[in-house]
C-alpha cells in the first residue's frame, strides 16, 4: 500500500469530488454524497455478495471494461466515477431483462405489488417486459406454502440470496442454502424439506420475508389483507420481550395489519417470530379481553375497573392479614412497557410487602 | 523443431510413476538438493529469470505471483496446485499426474521451501479417480523417502506435506479462489477479488495458486537455470508447452513444444499433429479451452504459437487445448456447443453468467433453426458485450470470447443462417 497517499482517498463521483476513507467501497462513497444505487442483492450490514450486478457503475479507464460492481469496488485515488452513464443504464436493462426473462409476472396477485425492488426498477428503466419472449424458465426450487406465516413462490425468485444471507450471517440459523448450478440454481432447507417442518430448523422469524427485494417470499397477510400502498407506517416498541425491538405498525382502514422491521438500536432491522407475525393480530381479536371480568357463582361477568381494583385489594390484604405478605407472588407480563414493570416490582415490595416478584420475559 | 521434452523427459521411461527410486534415477530430487544449497531470493530470481508463464490458462508470470507471495510478512504461507483440470479438449495435466507425478511434487517442495510453507494441498478432479490413487501413492513413496513429512534433507523446519483434495465435477472450481473455498470445504463458488489470493488465500492466509504444468516446469528451472529455461521459448514466455492436439487431426495427444514453434508444424509436421484426419481443408481451430477464441486459417499464415505472438492475432494460449475443426463443421453449431458447455458449467451466482449463458445460447439456437432476424444479430453483439463487462469471475468473463472471434470472423456464416 502506498504509505504516502496518506490514509484518505480523493476520487470523483458524478463529477462531485469526494474524500473518503482507504477501503471505502464505492458504493458507501456514492451514500456518503446522497447518491443512491440500485442494487438487488446487497445486504446492510453483510458482506457484499456482488451476485446481482446492478449497482455498477462506470469507472473510468478501470478494469473490467471499466463497469465494475460498487458493491465490491474500493475507492481508489483519482478515480472518476459515472452512477448514470448511458453505458451503467444499458448494463443496468441487460440485468434487469435478464432476470424479468425468468420471473412470472402476475404483479396483480402479488403481495409485493408496489413494494417489490424488481417492478420499481424494471419501471424506473423502462424495462416493460423481458425481450425474451421464448425461452427455458428453469425452475427455481419447489413452491413452499408449509410454513404458517409466509409461503415460498420460486417462480418471483431472482436468486439475489438475501433470503439465505440472511439466515445464515444475521439470524446465525442457516436453514436456507443454495443448491445446484448455473441456471438450475435455486434456494431451498437441506434435503428440499418444507420451511414449515421443524425438522428443516427454520424458526419462522421472516427475516428472509422482511429482506426478499421481490414476492419470492412473502407474508400470507400481505397477500390476503394489503399491498405497502394502501398502508400507513407507525414506528413503535414490539410489545413483547424485554429487547425492545423497533418496527413499523402497518395501518390500512384503521386496523392494524402487519409489521415492517425498522433499523432500531437493539434489532438493526431483524425481529423474531412474535414480533414479525404474532405482534399485531391480537389487537382485533373478537376474544380479545377489553373490560375487566369478575368470577361470581362460576360464571365470569363484566365489570367496572373500581369493583375489580376494590377486589383485588380487599382479596391481596386478607391473604396478607391471615398467611403474610409472602404469601402472595405477582408476576408481570412482558408486553408492559419498562415504567409499568417498575411501578410493579415497587407495588410488590412496597405496598405488599414481598420480593416475589418476577417478569415473563425473563423465562 | 520438433518435440523437446522437458517436462516429459520421464514420461513413459518409468516403469512404476510413483517410485522414488525410479525417479531419482532420471534426475529427479536433484532440484530441491540444488535448490537448498541456494538463497532463497537466488531461486526467486531463477522463476522471474524463466519468464515462466502460468500454464493453467491466464498466462500470469509466476514470478511476480511468487514475488508478491515472498514479500507478504504473513504466516503461515499455503501451496496449493490446481489440477483440476477440466478445460475441454485440455488433457495435458492428466500425463503429468499419471505418469510422473514426483515431478509435480518436487516443484511443490520447492515452493514450499521458498516459502517457508508446511503445508502443501493439491485439488485433483474428481474425474481423474484413478489417477488420483497415483498421486497418493507418490506421496506416500516421498513421505517415506524423506522428502515430505519433517526435517526434509535433514534440514532444521523443513517440515513439508502434501495433501491430496478431490474436486466433485465443477468446472468453476478450476478458478482459483473457487477452488481454495472446495479445499476449505465450502461449496466452490468465486471469492470477490481483490484481495489477491497471495495476501488472502486459503483460510485466509497467503497462498501460490499455480497449475500442475506450472508446478512441473519449476525442477526444471532449477535444474537449467532460468534463463535457459527461457531461451527455449521465447522472450515473453520461457520453456515449453504441452499442447492437446484433438478434433480433426490425425494424431490426437498430448505434445511438448519449444514456445515459438510455428503452429504450422505442431498441425502438420508427422511427428506432431500430421495434418487433419478427414483430409479436409481447415475449418478453424479452438485454442486454449471453451473460454478461449477460434482462429481461423486465413488469420494464421505464419503464426508462432507463442503468447505474444497469439495474443498478436487476437488469439490465446490458454491450457494450450488446440482444437481442430475442418472446414465441414458449422461455426454456429459448434459455438452453440460451447455455450452448452458454459450453461452447464456456470455456477449460478452473478445473473450475466447465470442467465446470460442460457439466453446467449437460445440465440445461438435460434441461428440454428434459421428463426434469427436482423435484430437477433444486433442483440447477439450487445449480449456479447454485455455479459463479459458484467459477469463477476473469469467463466462469466469468457464465455463470451469463442463466439466474439467467430462472429468476427465468420459473420456470412451467421448471416446465412438468418431467417
Amino acid at each position: 500500500m502506498n504509505e504516502k497517499t496518506g490514509n484518505t482517498i480523493k476520487l470523483t463521483i458524478d463529477g462531485r469530488s469526494c474524500e473518503v476513507e482507504r477501503g471505502t467501497k464505492l458504493m458507501q462513497a456514492c451514500e456518503s454524497l446522497g447518491i443512491e444505487l440500485p442494487t438487488l442483492c446487497y445486504l446492510k450490514g453483510v458482506a457484499p455478495d456482488g451476485s446481482c450486478r446492478m449497482c455498477v457503475v462506470e469507472v473510468e479507464g478501470g478494469r473490467k471494461g471499466g463497469l465494475p460492481t460498487a458493491c465490491t469496488e474500493e475507492c481508489a485515488e483519482g478515480m472518476v466515477v459515472h452512477t448514470r452513464s448511458e453505458r451503467v443504464v444499458e448494463a443496468r436493462r441487460f440485468v434487469l431483462d435478464l432476470l424479468l426473462s425468468n420471473h412470472v409476472q402476475t404483479c396483480f396477485s402479488c403481495a409485493r405489488n408496489g413494494s417489490c425492488k424488481l417492478q420499481d426498477y424494471c419501471l424506473e428503466y423502462g424495462v416493460e417486459k423481458s425481450s425474451y419472449p421464448v425461452g427455458k424458465h428453469p425452475h427455481l426450487g419447489l413452491a413452499d406454502d408449509s410454513n404458517p406465516f409466509y409461503e415460498f413462490n420460486p417462480e418471483k425468485c431472482i436468486m439475489c440470496r438475501r433470503c439465505a444471507r440472511t439466515c445464515a450471517e444475521l439470524q446465525g440459523r442457516e436453514v436456507l442454502s443454495i443448491s445446484q448450478r448455473g441456471a438450475q440454481t435455486f434456494v431451498s432447507p437441506a434435503y428440499d424439506l418444507p420451511r414449515g417442518e421443524e425438522a428443516s430448523r427454520c424458526e419462522s422469524c421472516g427475516n428472509c420475508v422482511s429482506n426478499c427485494p421481490t414476492g419470492a417470499l412473502s407474508s400470507k397477510d400481505q397477500k390476503k389483507h394489503y399491498r405497502a400502498y394502501e398502508v400507513s407506517k407507525t414506528r413503535t416498541t414490539c410489545p413483547h420481550c424485554a429487547v425492545g425491538c423497533q418496527f413499523d405498525l402497518l395501518v390500512k382502514n384503521g386496523r392494524v395489519v402487519g409489521v415492517d422491521p425498522a433499523d432500531g438500536p437493539t434489532n438493526g432491522g431483524l425481529l423474531c417470530v412474535k414480533g414479525k407475525f404474532g405482534s399485531y393480530k391480537f389487537i382485533h381479536a373478537s376474544d380479545r379481553l377489553k373490560k375487566p371480568l369478575i368470577k361470581r357463582e362460576g360464571k365470569f361477568e363484566e365489570a367496572s375497573w373500581d369493583e375489580a381494583l376494590d377486589l383485588v385489594a380487599e382479596k391481596l390484604s386478607l391473604i396478607k392479614k391471615e398467611h403474610g405478605a409472602d404469601a402472595i407472588a405477582g408476576f408481570s407480563c412482558s408486553r408492559s412497557p419498562n415504567e409499568d414493570n417498575y411501578l410493579f416490582q415497587k407495588m410488590m415490595r412496597a405496598a405488599v410487602g414481598t420480593n416475589n416478584v418476577d417478569n415473563c420475559a425473563r423465562v | 523443431m520438433a518435440e523437446k521434452r522437458i517436462l516429459l523427459k520421464r514420461v513413459g521411461k518409468m516403469t512404476d510413476p510413483a517410485s522414488v527410486e525410479e525417479y531419482e534415477a532420471l534426475g529427479g530430487f536433484a532440484s530441491i538438493k540444488k535448490a537448498v544449497q541456494m538463497e532463497k531470493e537466488e531461486i526467486l530470481q531463477q522463476v522471474d529469470d524463466a519468464m515462466l508463464r502460468g500454464r493453467g490458462g491466464a498466462a500470469y508470470p509466476a514470478g511476480r505471483k511468487w514475488n508478491h507471495l515472498y514479500y507478504n510478512d504473513t504466516w503461515p504461507k499455503f501451496i496449493v496446485c490446481n489440477a483440476d483440470e477440466g478445460e475441454p479438449g485440455t488433457f495435458k495435466d492428466k500425463v503429468l499426474l499419471s505418469k510422473d507425478p514426483l515431478a509435480i511434487i518436487e516443484g511443490m517442495l520447492i515452493a514450499g521451501y521458498l516459502f517457508g510453507s508446511h503445508e502443501g494441498f493439491i485439488y485433483i478432479r474428481g474425474e481423474y479417480h484413478e489417477i488420483q490413487q497415483v498421486f497418493l501413492k507418490a506421496i506416500e513413496n516421498a513421505t517415506k523417502a524423506g522428502y515430505l513429512g519433517e526435517k526434509i534433507l535433514g534440514i532444521e523446519g523443513f517440515d513439508y506435506t502434501i495433501t491430496m483434495v478431490s474436486g466433485a465435477g465443477a468446472y468453476v472450481c478450476g478458478e482459483n479462489s473457487a477452488l481454495l473455498n472446495s479445499v476449505e470445504g465450502k461449496t466452490g463458488r468465486p471469492r470477490i477479488k481483490p484481495p489477491h489470493l497471495a495476501d488472502v488465500g486459503l483460510f485466509k492466509k497467503p497462498t501460490l495458486v499455480n497449475n500442475v504444468e506450472s508446478f512441473a516446469c519449476i525442477p526444471v528451472i532449477m535444474e537449467m537455470g532460468g534463463l535457459a529455461f527461457r531461451e527455449i521459448g521465447t522472450e515473453d514466455g520461457g520453456g515449453t508447452k504441452l499442447v492437446c492436439l484433438s478434433g480433426h487431426v490425425k494424431n490426437r495427444g498430448v505434445y511438448e513444444v519449444p514456445l515459438g514453434t510455428p503452429l504450422q508444424e505442431i498441425l502438420y509436421s508427422e511427428e506432431l499433429g500430421g495434418g487433419l484426419s478427414t483430409g479436409r481443408p481447415l475449418g478453424f481451430i479452438h485454442f486454449g479451452g471453451q473460454s478461449g477464441p477460434l482462429g481461423f486459417p486465413e488469420k494464421m499464415e505464419g503464426m508462432l504459437y507463442s503468447y505474444q505472438d497469439l495474443w498478436d492475432h487476437g488469439l490465446a494460449i490458454g491450457s494450450g487445448a488446440i482444437v481442430v475443426m475442418d472446414d465441414s463443421v458449422n461455426v454456429v453449431d459448434y459455438l452453440e456447443n460451447v455455450m452448452g458447455f458454459f450453461v452447464h458449467e456456470s455456477c449460478g451466482k452473478c445473473t450475466p453468467c447465470r442467465l446470460g449463458t442460457l439466453r446467449l445460447r437460445e440465440l445461438l439456437q435460434r441461428f440454428q433453426k434459421g428463426y434469427a432476424k436482423a435484430e437477433d444479430m444486433q442483440r447477439l453483439e450487445s449480449m456479447l458485450t454485455h455479459i463479459t463487462n458484467l459477469s463477476a469471475c473469469g467463466l462469466g468473463q469468457s464465455v463470451s470470447v469463442s463466439v466474439k472471434s467467430g462472429l468476427g470472423n465468420r459473420r456470412q456464416v451467421f448471416e446465412a443462417m438468418m431467417g
